[in-house]
């Protein structure tokens, strides 16, 4: 039973989320709040979006959809080429830059009525991803170029070029059908309602098909795997397509929340919290076999972690302390040679024993 | 093909690439003072002004090249050197003397360094994995020291004020301004220091076992271990060299800004690996060396100063050319590589 736990894949995000939850209970009875406060959920009312859902919980699953939607694509890279793409903060806000230029016009800083119809602001948006992403991938997959040099091109451009496209402005679109991907449907706030259909449609792909098997093939080793028939390049290719996809469905969410572009803040530093949940959720970043549920469940974790140390009390520009206290108790107590010691110890102290 | 002719084949693609970055700068320049003429930019001063800016840069980039010898990267320094300048203004407008807070400096430096060398070398963690906590960390750590910007005036501090503001003069190419004064060109401390720590990583990544072991390691760990090299050990070094290096650079970072504050030196890491890769050092590990990365860094200085002496250009720009650029020479090193292949 217990080596069964121990093997369990999802071990790691699962055990470090109810860590969170029990610092959670222990502040909130410490503090004399109702201990279970933090699995609250209710029904409020609210003058803007009428009817909505409440609680901390809430709060956590739709602030962290982006990071959530992030670490779908970032898992299939890490998978499939065994590096990282650091770029995909910087398309965000390029992506969210692009579509709100389209929707108010160049150099237009603030508007309330669209300028083209909200489709095509949106399709640009997506279209700006893919290609941002095909780029990637093409210097990744046809030039062998190492994922993190070639996706630093676009980090430093991609976010120049978004203030390049808004004329160094603060684009704000101020229409409230733009204003829906970060507000609510109905008591349900919209960005979780698109996480979870990025989710369902990524898992059912990777199910139905044998694209998630082809992937993590090509991640073990590209070499076998092309020999074996696998077209290699085509699908780091598309891992790192697919990557750009949902950092422009990302960049979406992130400026439709703030009704405008603000190139320089919306996604930064969003590529280290995706590429954390990744780690988080268990995935090995030498590629190969990846868990998608890991994923999704560490970057739900590193958003609770966040909410949690706000509500303790730390401030957002101190909590990157805790942040990286926590990175590097996972990735020791993860590494190979943390564990042969640990289990040498354990080893000698039953040698000992049967000594006595 | 024998081996001779093999090894002087490799080593003259690497030469090339250095030869193509120099002549680079040296087209970049020449383009900068033949536009911008007028404004100044022919003026010695003006390249001497880059370095001035540039000095910290230099620094950290002699580290990070150590570094991404070794296959490995930090991505760790702009938040340390954050961390160190933040460091630097409070402890001196607590009344610590400048001398013993250099040293403090290089000693946490150091000390981290050691720190996240022990989690790659022996730990075997992922470095970008363990530098991206490191840069959380340092960053956090300076919001946690302090909040608000906090100036080194020379109330504060006199001795490191003089530091700041002490001229080192250039004995040529002086020019004598509109108003018939000679104006001898100068430079900062800071300088010095930077083209020693370059000089002084040069030789030993050179002349020394160390230094040489580095490329050994970078260039296939395995086959240095069998070689008899502490490949754990000789990573760690490479860190907290970066590290210590890094510190270094902090230090001539707050010569130039003489202030401290939690959004100091953001994006320096990647100016720093940027202008590495552009000098020729491969991510990869095992080549590369730190004249390549100093004419790096001047390629980016420069481009940012002939933004900036066109005044009229978005100040995205830099950003934008300097990934050009980095575009362009990834691809020619991947050329290379796989001529290199090809060749086998």
């Amino acid at each position: 039973m217990w080596k069964k736990i121990k093997s369990w894949p999802l071990l790691l995000p699962v055990v470090a989320l109810i860590l969170v939850m029990a610092v959670n209970i222990i502040h909130d009875a410490a503090t004399g709040a109702n201990p279970l406060s933090f699995f609250m959920i209710s029904l409020r009312d609210t003058t803007t979006s009428g009817t909505i859902l409440y609680g901390r919980i809430v709060d956590i699953i739709n602030r962290g959809s982006e990071v959530a939607i992030l670490a779908i694509g970032m898992t299939l890279v890490v998978s499939a080429s065994a590096g990282t793409d650091i770029s995909v903060g910087s398309v965000m806000s390029l992506c969210a830059s692009f579509m709100c230029m389209m929707l108010a016009g160049y150099g237009v800083s603030s508007t309330t009525t669209l300028a083209v119809p909200l489709v095509i602001g949106l399709v640009a948006a997506i279209v700006m991803g893919i290609v941002c992403g095909a780029f990637n991938g093409t210097l990744v997959a046809h030039l062998s170029i190492q994922p993190m040099v070639a996706t630093l091109i676009l980090y430093s451009a991609a976010r120049a070029i978004g203030l390049l496209l808004c004329n160094d402005l603060i684009v704000y679109v101020r229409n409230p059908s733009f204003a829906y991907f970060g507000a609510f449907t109905g008591p349900i706030p919209t960005p979780i309602i698109i996480t979870v259909i990025c989710i369902v449609i990524v898992s059912l792909v990777l199910r139905k098909t044998a694209l998630g098997m082809y992937i993590q093939s090509v991640g073990i080793n590209a070499k076998a795997s092309r020999i074996a028939g696998l077209n290699s390049k085509l699908l780091i290719f598309l891992a790192y397509t697919l990557c750009g996809l949902f950092a422009a469905i990302a960049g979406i969410v992130a400026s439709s929340r703030i009704t405008s572009a603000d190139s320089n803040n919306i996604g930064l530093y969003l590529e280290m919290d995706a590429i954390l949940s990744v780690a988080l959720g268990g995935n090995s970043l030498g590629g190969g076999k990846f868990n998608l549920a890991g994923s999704i469940i560490g970057a739900y974790t590193i958003q609770a972690i966040t909410t949690t140390l706000y509500a303790l009390g730390v401030s957002s520009i101190q909590a990157p302390v805790f942040k990286a206290v926590i990175v590097i108790l996972i990735v020791v107590i993860e590494a190979p040679p943390f564990k042969a010691f640990v289990s040498k110890l354990s080893a000698a102290n039953a040698a000992k024993g049967v000594r006595a | 093909m024998s081996d001779k002719a093999k090894a002087k084949k490799s080593f003259n693609s690497n030469t090339l690439l250095l030869f193509i970055t120099i002549v680079l700068f040296a087209v970049l320049y020449a383009g900068g003072c033949i536009a911008y003429g007028s404004k100044g930019f022919t003026h010695f001063q003006t390249f001497l002004n880059i370095l001035i800016t540039n000095a910290g840069l230099i620094c950290v980039t002699c580290g990070m090249t150590c570094v991404m010898l070794t296959g490995g990267i930090d991505i760790s320094v702009g938040a340390l050197i954050a961390m160190d300048c933040m460091l630097l203004a409070v402890g001196m407008k607590n009344g610590m003397g400048a001398v013993p807070m250099v040293l403090i400096i290089l000693l946490i430096g150091a000390v981290f360094g050691i720190f996240q060398g022990f989690l790659v070398g022996y730990l075997e963690i992922q470095p970008f994995i363990v530098s991206m906590a490191g840069m959380f960390f340092c960053r956090g750590m300076t919001a946690v020291i302090c909040t608000d910007q906090v100036s080194i005036t020379q109330e504060i501090n006199p001795v490191f004020y003089a530091w700041a503001n002490a001229k080192v003069i250039v004995p040529f190419g002086g020019y004598i301004n509109n108003k018939g004064k000679y104006m001898a060109p100068y430079v900062r401390p800071g300088v010095i220091v930077a083209l020693l720590v370059l000089v002084i990583t040069f030789i030993m990544l050179r002349y020394t076992k160390f230094g040489r072991s580095l490329y050994a390691v970078g260039g296939s760990a395995q086959s240095a271990a069998m070689m008899g090299l502490n490949v754990k050990r000789i990573k760690m070094g490479a860190y907290m060299l970066s590290s210590f290096l890094c510190s270094v650079g902090g230090i001539c970072y707050c010569l130039n800004t003489m202030a401290g504050s939690v959004s100091q030196a953001t994006g320096l890491e990647m100016d720093a690996i940027s202008s590495a890769v552009i000098g020729g050092t491969l991510l990869t590990g095992g080549v590369g060396n730190v004249i390549g990365s100093f004419f790096g860094v001047l390629i980016n200085g420069t481009i940012s100063s002939i933004v900036k002496t066109n005044g009229k250009l978005a100040s995205s720009w830099p950003n934008i050319l300097t990934a050009a650029l980095l575009f362009v020479f990834i691809v020619i090193q991947s050329i290379f590589a796989a001529i290199r292949e090809r060749n086998k």
